[in-house]
């Protein structure tokens, strides 16, 4: 396929069109609304389904019955809607159905705003709903890697019975960027042995996240754990630049990491000796990479979109054996690569053990914020 | 004179053979069965997906001999919704308590029959919210005493009863909308034809159907089984008045 120019969002949704979705569920939110109008589009023009549904609850339950068919079926949304969605994600899970959602986070929380952010990081890795259960997260930082990512999303979410949430922030979602979309793919069709289709000349089926004896539930979430630990094992992500000789280990998924780049090549021309990681799956956490390059490197800086939610992660891997410095910008604001090589000069120049590194962290952000 | 053995009455087919677990007297059986009958009679039962509520009934997909799904509370409309937009040769049914779809999924209920989807909903109205012990519902008559309205229920503080099918009969893409009641023999006749009906409009694309059934909770209601009848009869009836409030005039003449 030829490379194009094309916007994040509406690229997204046309991979999935052409990895054979047949059916989209979805309900306007800045910035991901080119998705649910670029299936408004393409669905119906293909014969397959899309619905506007009344809200992102009504969306998340119409995805739901829809994934109960065996189909490939997503929905998308941003921060505030995700939200809502997390009831019937949680009955997604308990129920093992594979089911794809795309998540352009904005600036929160509450109604935010409609900037980019990365403050869904929580609420997509580490739950959100009740109960206990893991999302595969795929976080892109091109256009490019949206579109691989969308299509690798089916894949994990079919092969497992997952959740796949493909979290991207709003930046990702509006820019555009020359990528390569797949090519058109004939829709499946092949029905699981457990989906819904009418008992015709078979046993009847149910789908159902309820197991009213805890012992069957207790049953139930150790396969799902047993799987959570099979995906752990298989499916981490994530980018390696310049850490083969890295002193200085700059971390930031998305968005971020990609600014940082930009920073640790401006870093590397000044001589000093900076690489990046940069997580491409959140969920399962590169948390083995981390501790290999904890054991060489002499301090860490987590730059993210946020006030820190994966520098718990990271913070966790690194174990305290070396320092763990931290910088993020928030609720919609966006890190220039200037403010970061900033950060990595200071923590080359001093690299500071702290409990808690966001009480500096803060300190310093009051001279960049209005008064 | 050896007697001939003649068969009256067999268990439906659409019924599983698991017995269900409703109090003694509580008429979700009497809704179970009809729906069951109904089913065999117009040969749907391989051909259909029911949706479970969140309520009393939640366990129908074991009583019910065919596929089906358990949806969260209120929601079974919109997961409907995605079942039968992706299996549109199928029969959809959802089946509802009161809570479940006249408050927390009022959302999802209304923009179904907005939609004109083409599922069924059966719909049970017993005044109450029976799974949770008898709590106050938006079908909680006026003055009615439950475990959150212990001194009736106020309308001041706590509102009016909602009407659902005369709600969801002014909505173009409901085709069919009806009341019926399962307080004696007579009506419950007439429940089961407009059961049927209602899967026959779904069969020949009509719109969106609804049959509500006014239905006892003796348990809830403090009350015997058969007192239990009285008083939907004489409390239920005056304020839900059964009738066709929605027959989409190409159902004319579809009578079993
Ligand atoms: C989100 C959510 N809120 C509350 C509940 C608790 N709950 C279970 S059943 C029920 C009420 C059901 O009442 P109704 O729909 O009238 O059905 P009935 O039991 O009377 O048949 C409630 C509130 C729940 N399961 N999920
Ligand atoms: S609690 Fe009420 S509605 Fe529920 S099974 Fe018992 S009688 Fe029926």
């Amino acid at each position: 396929m030829p490379r194009e120019l094309l916007k994040g969002n509406e690229a997204m949704a046309e991979a999935a069109i052409r990895v054979g979705l047949e059916a989209y569920f979805g309900y306007p939110i800045t910035p991901q609304t080119e998705i649910l109008e670029w299936m408004s589009r393409r669905m119906p023009e293909l014969g397959r389904v899309f619905v506007q549904a009344e809200s992102e609850l009504g969306a998340v339950n119409m995805v739901y019955g829809a994934a109960c068919t065996g189909a490939r079926v997503m929905s998308s949304s941003s921060s505030p809607g995700v939200s809502l969605m997390m009831e019937g994600l949680s009955y997604i899970a308990g129920t093992e159905l594979p089911v794809v959602l795309i998540d352009i986070m904005r600036g929160g929380p509450g109604l935010g705003n409609i900037a980019p952010s990365q403050g869904d990081y929580n609420q997509m890795v580490h739950g959100g709903g009740h109960g206990d259960y893991h999302p595969i997260v795929l976080a892109p930082a091109t256009v490019q890697e949206a579109v691989d990512l969308t299509v690798e999303a089916f894949d994990l979410a079919e092969k497992y019975r997952n959740l796949v949430f493909v979290v991207a922030d709003g930046n990702v979602g509006q820019i555009m960027e020359p990528a390569e979309l797949p090519a058109m793919r004939e829709v499946k069709r092949a029905t699981p042995e457990w989906a819904l289709t009418g008992a015709e000349g078979r046993e009847r089926r149910f789908l159902s996240s309820i197991y009213i004896d805890p012992v069957y539930e207790e049953v139930t979430n150790k396969r799902l754990q047993e799987r959570w630990l099979e995906i752990q094992q298989n499916e981490v992500r994530y980018r390696e630049y310049y850490l083969e000789d890295a002193d200085l280990v700059v971390i930031g998924f998305g968005t971020a990491g990609r600014i940082a780049l930009t920073a640790v090549r401006a870093a590397r021309a000044e001589g000093i000796r900076a690489g990046l990681l940069r997580p491409v799956a959140l969920s399962p956490y590169p948390y083995a990479a981390i501790d290999e390059l904890a054991k060489r490197a002499s301090a860490f800086l987590v730059v993210e979109m946020n006030a820190g939610q994966m520098l718990e992660d990271v913070q966790r891997a690194v174990a305290g054996r070396v320092p763990v410095d931290f910088y993020g910008r928030m609720g919609g604001m966006v890190p220039f690569p200037d403010e970061i090589l900033d950060e990595i000069r200071r923590v080359a120049r001093e690299p500071r053990a702290q409990a808690d590194p966001r009480v500096a962290w803060l300190k310093r952000l009051e001279k960049v914020l209005p008064h | 004179m050896a007697a001939t053995e003649q068969l009256v009455y067999e268990r439906p087919h659409s019924l599983s053979e698991t017995p269900n677990s409703y109090c003694p007297g509580c008429t979700h059986g009497v809704a179970h069965h009809l729906i069951a009958e109904v089913l065999d009679e117009m040969n749907l039962r391989e051909r259909t997906i029911g949706v479970a509520p969140v309520g009393c009934s939640v366990f129908a997909y074991n009583y019910f001999n065919m596929d089906f799904a358990e949806a969260a509370h209120g929601r079974a409309p919109a997961m409907a919704t995605g079942l039968k937009r992706l299996q549109p040769g199928r029969i959809v049914f959802t089946y509802q308590g009161d809570g479940d779809l006249a408050s927390i999924g009022m959302g999802e209920i209304v923009h179904a029959a907005g939609r004109g989807e083409l599922i069924t909903v059966i719909f049970i109205n017993n005044a109450n919210y029976g799974m949770t012990g008898g709590q106050m519902a938006p079908t909680t008559l006026p003055g009615q005493k439950t475990t959150s309205s212990p001194y009736g229920r106020d309308v001041e503080t706590a509102g009016y009863p909602i009407r659902m099918a005369e709600l969801l009969a002014t909505l173009e893409g409901a085709a069919y909308v009806v009341r019926r009641s399962l307080h004696d023999p007579k009506n419950i006749r007439l429940a089961k034809k407009a059961l049927h009906t209602a899967f026959e409009a779904q069969v020949r694309g009509l719109g969106f159907s609804m049959v509500e059934l006014l239905s006892t909770c003796p348990t809830n209601w403090g009350l015997t089984p058969l007192e239990a009848l009285k008083w939907l009869e004489q409390n239920m009836l005056p304020a839900f008045p059964l009738g066709d409030y929605k027959v989409s005039p190409s159902l004319a003449g579809t009578r079993p």
